[in-house]
């Protein structure tokens, strides 16, 4: 899959994505992760943050866990996404199409004080 | 000799108190004097410690008293405050919600620069973990309430603010709270090396206009499952940190107050916000403070209000009514971990029985590998933790690492699979090698991760079907040190 992605750079998509408040936990302790998607889905639809949550899923997520991450099909509540620094919700939340060089982040919501 | 030195510290703390109401009491004199109004014939009061200050007591025209202009004269000067930010200020109250790491430093701030009412709401007493970042408390103050600790601290500070005092609250109910009074909330949080900041409901418009500001449930309307939060206590948190959440909180209530544009008033015409200044289609900014990150400071664009949010929508369900009657249960809404009690009582043993069983068969896991030589201790904290105390002889498997493995029965294809794409865990090995009727105990900081550990690792099969005992140590190592050694320590 990733030599298919390779040949073809044009449909490739290259994104930073960072997690942060504790998240990085569930992601082997990293905070940026650079990742290049393909620019169409299986569907030959454009590639959407939905795509990128189930992608973190399956292939870069390593801890088991993955009910701290998603729930329900989405991102669990308590999780915040940003889409180059503005709440999803204003860019469309998971339908967002993916740009080239986006910059998404999770944050996990703190309660300490 | 304990007992005498817990006299000596309660009485250090009484003496501390003492001073601080006489300290309190003089800078209250103080203020009141200063206040007084001058006799008919223009003649000085009798006091005659204010007969120095008869010029001052003579202006009473203006708008300030003498003592404040000095008091707040680095702050008058700035055009983002001046006269007018300075009488917004003092006409203000702010309730500050919790008076721990976050609440000490932004209150310290916001009675320094003269909030005029402040209300004050913990349930807490003041404990030694609280002190490297909790500013207002002391060491003195240990097991005072936390509400008391800082007035009189903050009286000291500056005795023309008014203190009230209240109990404690959740977020959700907080919000909530703001919303149905039209009250903007600054909201912060921290936990470990991050921070959190928003300001939510501002502009406090009333329930059902979109144009307002989001409040908590719109960004959160589920509660995150209550296993996924951490507290200060579990996840740890550096002063500072804290610190820097805490003094921002101030600063934006003082940007809000000082504008004069925080009133949402309500008027025939509809409502205003004050001078309205704000521009509707700037949504309002949060911030996210990572202090490991190359960019430590990221303000973020927030999101609108929700359409359907149970608060602050048209659809809302939550009321005056439904607060007051207290229909409304927020513990059951955001859930809670209650203690844990996933063994059975032969699966467990007391600190005081592991101690015993400790001096009679010592832990000594490498002198015969075939035999059942003693018993395997595994304790399950985090690394850090471990480093800092640990009980002789223990191997440290964080909890985390045994919950990550996998625990599906080894199936020819499991097995397969697994060669192919990982091998078992490196602890897992390593405990594998170790005689395998060597009972196995499991102790962890409280007592809940070391039951859960329990069950995981007969899951993995290293009950040997049953012929090989693992138990934990019920209530950790908090036990360990309240019935067998209290030198352990209490981190
Ligand atoms: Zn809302």
């Amino acid at each position: 899959m990733a030599e298919a992605e390779k040949s073809e750079a044009q449909d490739v998509i290259t994104l930073k994505v960072e997690f942060t408040g504790g998240l990085e936990m569930l992601f082997s302790n990293i905070k940026e992760h650079k990742l290049s998607l393909p620019a169409k889905d299986e569907q030959d639809k454009a590639t959407t943050v939905n795509y990128l949550v189930d992608y973190l899923c399956k292939k870069v997520m390593k801890d088991r866990r993955k009910e701290l991450f998603v729930q329900d099909g989405t991102v669990r509540p308590g999780i915040l996404v940003l889409i180059n620094d503005a709440d999803w919700e204003l860019e469309g939340e998971g339908s967002y199409e993916l740009q080239p060089e986006d910059n998404i982040l999770f944050v996990s919501t703190l309660h300490g004080g | 000799m304990a007992d005498i030195d817990n006299l000596v510290e309660n009485l250090r703390r009484e003496i501390s108190i003492c001073e601080d109401q006489l300290k309190s009491l003089k800078a209250q004199l103080a203020a009141t004097e200063s206040r007084k109004p001058p006799t008919k014939n223009g003649e000085l009061p009798h006091s005659p410690e204010s007969a120095p200050e008869s010029a001052d007591s003579k202006v009473s025209q203006w708008p300030l008293l003498s003592e404040e202009y000095e008091r707040y004269g680095r702050q008058l000067i700035m055009p983002e405050v001046g006269l007018k930010g300075q009488l917004h200020l003092k006409g203000s109250s702010i309730l500050i919600i919790g008076i721990g790491g976050l609440g000490c430093p932004a209150v310290a701030y916001l009675a320094g620069a003269g909030v005029g009412t402040i209300g004050l709401c913990d349930g807490d007493y003041v404990e030694r973990s609280n002190l490297h970042r909790q500013i207002l408390h002391n060491t003195y103050k240990i097991g005072i309430s936390k509400v008391d600790s800082a007035i009189d601290y903050l009286k000291a500070l500056n005795p023309n603010v008014t203190y009230c005092t209240d109990t404690p609250a959740s977020r959700y109910l907080i919000s909530d709270t703001c919303v149905l009074l039209g009250k903007p909330l600054v909201s912060a949080s921290a936990l470990q090396t991050n921070g959190q900041l928003n300001v939510f409901n501002f502009p406090a418009r009333p329930v059902g206009d979109l144009t307002g500001g989001p409040c908590y449930r719109c960004m959160f309307p589920k509660p995150p499952p209550p296993e996924s939060v951490l507290t200060c206590g579990e996840g740890g948190i550096l002063g500072p940190v804290v610190g820097v959440m805490g003094v921002l909180q101030a600063l934006e209530a003082i940007k809000l107050i000082a504008s004069g544009n925080i009133h949402c008033r309500l008027t025939d015409q509809g409502y205003s916000d004050g001078e309205r200044v704000s521009d509707d289609s700037q949504a309002p900014q949060g911030l996210i403070f990572s202090a490991y990150s190359s960019t430590p400071f990221r303000s973020f664009k927030m999101r609108r209000r929700r359409g359907n949010c149970a608060a602050c929508s048209s659809h809302a369900i939550i009321t005056r009514e439904s607060l007051r009657s207290g229909s409304m249960d927020y513990a059951q809404f955001c859930g809670a971990i209650s203690p844990i009690s996933a063994l059975s009582t032969d699966e467990r043993v007391s600190a005081e029985e592991y101690a015993a069983i400790e001096r009679s068969k010592g832990v000594n896991l490498s002198r015969n590998k075939s035999s059942g030589y003693g018993h395997i201790l595994i304790d399950t904290r985090d690394k850090v933790q471990f480093e800092l105390c640990s009980l002789k002889d223990s191997i440290n498997v964080p909890y985390a690492e045994i919950s990550a493995s996998d625990a599906s029965p080894h199936g020819v294809e499991e097995l397969e699979e697994q060669e192919e794409h990982e091998k078992e865990a490196d602890w897992l090995q390593m405990i594998r090698k170790m005689p395998s009727d060597a009972p196995i105990y499991v102790v962890c900081r409280l007592g809940n991760d070391s039951q859960l550990a329990v069950r995981k690792l007969k899951e993995l099969g290293l009950d040997e079907s049953g012929t090989r005992q693992i138990r934990d140590i019920k209530g950790g190592l908090k036990a360990w040190r309240d019935k067998v050694d209290h030198n352990f320590p209490n981190y």
